[in-house]
């Protein structure tokens, strides 16, 4: 399956048919520090995707330093 | 997994509330946290008119649609920081937002008031990007709102903004800078409007998804100066508590303020005086944001 990534955007392809939380495992990413979308829509780490489908995690975080 | 309320296919899961939600449930959750923030701490009333202070980020847009849709008089305040590409697409989200519902919009380059943008800001001064950045924001917003006539600015700091700068000033015992922070501040001086953040019970996740879930075009994309920020690393740090301890955040925020606050409020009130420059508020006799503009000057 396809990952997009954000901040820089890029993609990185992981194993498929697999939970969301178990690929966001995988790729080091806490479930509390972006959102998972596939296609128009927000899943759940439950959710397991398959290896032709792609997903986004998209980062919420924001700061500034003063 | 099943939306908490209707046991439709869920969309978001919120560990802290150990709880899942479908998109208009979780919509509607939003929304009740926001009416408990404005009921609990009598932020502004339906016959005051609000300034909403907006970046273009999902905070910020989430809350002026959710105060939008909630029939509040809302203007939206876009200060343009000057900050390249950024602000160029920042200030177009903010733009696309209110024309398409009709809201007034005010636009405010820093650079005019200034004298230069935030990157010829912080080369000036020297110190992180983020504090004349802060700054200068404070003092924009502030003086935007009476000129305008509005007692209220309203901004969107959510949950874990609150939370990151709760542990930065305990981390470093700012015991001056405990107080002043509340989800209310009210006007202490006619010249000073009062300051509110409605968001501040949701997370930066459920802003992300109620900004998603609304179809809200904000700026996905960092600001370049907050690469490496110290907010940004103290909420790293909170994030990693958050996850072995669903609602770790919360707990320490939530915790502070009604337990802890109060305590280091000082007996005495500070002194405040108006600018001898500018005629805004400050305790000494020249404001800091007419200093920083001096220093621009000199040097540019």
């Amino acid at each position: 399956m396809k990952v997009v990534l954000r901040n820089p955007r890029r993609e990185v392809e992981v194993a498929g048919n697999r939970r969301v939380k178990d690929v966001l495992r995988e790729l080091d990413i806490l479930p509390e520090t972006v959102l998972v979308i596939r296609g128009d829509a927000l899943v759940t780490a439950d959710q397991i995707v398959r290896d032709d489908e792609t997903i986004e995690l998209r980062p919420v975080m924001s700061g500034g330093r003063e | 997994m099943k939306c908490r309320k209707c046991g439709d296919v869920a969309v978001l899961e919120l560990r802290r509330h150990n709880a899942a939600f479908c998109a208009p449930d979780f919509l509607e959750f939003f929304r009740n946290q926001v009416r408990e923030a404005v009921r609990k701490h009598r932020m502004f009333g339906r016959d005051e008119r609000v300034l909403v202070a907006v970046s273009g980020g999902k905070d910020s847009l989430a809350l002026w649609d959710v105060l939008l849709g909630e029939g509040y008089q809302t203007t939206g305040l876009y200060l343009d920081l000057g900050i390249f590409d950024y602000s160029v697409e920042s200030r177009a989200k903010c733009e696309a937002f209110a024309a398409a519902r009709g809201a007034p919009l005010l636009v405010v380059p820093v650079a005019e008031a200034v004298g230069a943008p935030v990157p010829v800001i912080q080369a000036v001064t020297r110190r992180p990007p983020c504090s004349g950045c802060g700054l200068s924001k404070r003092y924009l917003m502030n003086r935007a709102a009476l000129e305008h006539g509005m007692p209220v600015v309203a901004t969107g700091h959510n949950l874990d903004d609150e939370a990151a700068t709760l542990f930065g000033s305990v981390m470093h015992w700012q015991t001056d800078a405990l107080p002043r922070q509340s989800p209310a501040l009210p006007s202490t001086h006619p010249k000073l409007v009062r300051r509110v953040k409605p968001l501040y019970r949701l997370s930066e996740r459920e802003t992300a998804a109620y900004a998603f879930l609304r179809g809200i075009d904000y700026i996905v994309e960092e600001c370049p100066f907050a690469e490496g920020a110290t907010s940004i690393a103290h909420k790293e740090i909170l994030n990693r508590m958050e996850d072995a301890s669903p609602g770790a955040k919360h707990n320490f925020l939530f915790g502070f303020l009604d337990k802890a606050r109060a305590a280091f409020e000082r007996a005495e009130a500070v002194a405040l005086n108006e600018c001898a420059r500018c005629g805004q508020v400050t305790t000494g006799t020249v404001c800091a944001f007419c200093k920083l503009a001096d220093q621009v000057k000199r040097a540019t």
